[in-house]
């Protein structure tokens, strides 16, 4: 298997997976090492998340008390009309926008346009940080209104600790990834990708593959709301 | 299997030279999906403004939250454009937690039932048949 370029002519389909799983060098020929490293977190994170979002749905389907009606909880009265669901709609919104930047600055980056992937970079980060205050404004709101980890109002307790459970620790998610995303947007505008410039994520190659796999970190996280829409919030 | 340079089936229109390896796609793409993504969040906000009820509903915001995550995971993530042996090993993992998910589902309907039973009668379940004995 002396292939150092790791393409093999004439390998599609099974043939390719079973080259790649039975590689001497590396599993996944030609894909930056962080690319994986990055996506076997993601699935470890799927996981967590996927056992916050089964226990919610076990205790969910087997609570004998009413269920708080999630779409006039998380209403809004506007110009005094109640409004179903308006604020996670907007915040749905919010974080759809802000993946189509992130998307948008992992191609600049690749085209090594540093200042349109600076700024489409903190356009991402803001918009993070719009979610993560209306998601600030909705914990308050709700626990004026008397929802606990333990209690809530409007029937089954669970609801408390499955709302702040699921939301609490998407949140963090998107928090850490505003961090991520300033931390990346300075060593992009600073030239560290281009330069080569050693350092905390920066890597050696002067490439702009962190910013890729910061992407992919972002879309997760986008992609794991579309998962609490559906069932927490749409349910 | 190289990195694929264009988006399969799509025009590479207005392309500048690719500087650096690795995903570099025409920009239209992003734009198209980002549109979908728009259209689907609309549509399952709808769903709900709607009120629509029952097994409609389900399927409806299934299906929509399916279509969104797929579009995310292949085009956004770039999923579609990986080597086979990578799709293979981040996609069937999260399928088998699909199976935790039917597991979990009967058990709390055997739960529910259980309780409904023994423990809380539900308001409206119907009066208790008197014991033949």
């Amino acid at each position: 298997m002396a292939n150092h370029t790791g393409t093999l002519p004439g390998r599609e389909g099974w043939q390719s997976v079973v080259s790649d799983a039975a590689s001497d060098q590396r599993m996944f020929k030609d894909v930056p090492w962080g690319k994986p490293m990055m996506w076997i977190f993601l699935l470890s994170d799927t996981f967590i998340f996927g056992s916050f979002l089964i226990s919610y749905m076990t205790v969910r389907m087997s609570t004998t008390q009413p269920w708080p009606n999630p779409s006039e909880v998380f209403g809004l009265t506007v110009f005094g009309r109640e409004v179903p669901l308006l604020l996670i709609a907007i915040m749905t919104f919010v974080l759809i926008t802000s993946s189509g930047t992130m998307a948008l600055a992992v191609n600049f980056g690749y085209r090594k346009d540093r200042q349109k992937t600076f700024g489409l970079l903190l356009a991402t980060a803001a918009l993070g940080a719009t979610f993560v205050s209306m998601q600030a404004f909705e914990w308050t709101k709700l626990i004026l209104e008397g929802v606990r980890p333990w209690g809530n109002p409007w029937g089954a307790p669970q609801f408390g600790s499955a709302f702040f459970m699921i939301t609490g620790f998407h949140g963090t998610h998107v928090t850490i990834g505003v961090i991520f995303l300033c931390i990346v947007a300075t060593k992009v505008i600073r030239g560290d990708l281009d330069h080569e410039r050693p350092g905390f994520l920066t890597g050696r190659k002067g490439n702009y593959e962190i910013v890729e796999i910061l992407g992919l970190y972002w879309h997760f996280v986008d992609l794991v709301w579309v998962f609490i829409f559906a069932f927490f919030y749409l349910w | 299997m190289e990195h694929v340079e264009h988006a399969p089936g799509l025009a590479p229109a207005s392309e500048p030279e690719a500087h650096a390896k690795g995903q570099q796609h025409p920009l239209g793409i992003y734009f198209k999906i980002w549109g979908l993504l728009f259209v689907l969040s609309t549509a399952s906000y709808l769903v709900d403004y709607f009120h629509v009820q029952g097994m409609l509903r389900w399927t409806l915001i299934i299906v929509f939250m399916l279509l969104k995550a797929g579009l995310i995971v292949a085009v956004f993530m770039h999923m579609m454009w990986e080597r086979l042996a990578l799709m293979y090993a981040i996609i069937v993992p999260p399928l088998l937690l699909v199976t935790l998910v039917a597991i979990g589902a009967l058990e709390a309907d055997y739960t529910f039932l259980t309780r409904g039973a023994f423990f809380s009668p539900q308001e409206k379940a119907p009066p208790p048949v008197a014991a033949k004995h």
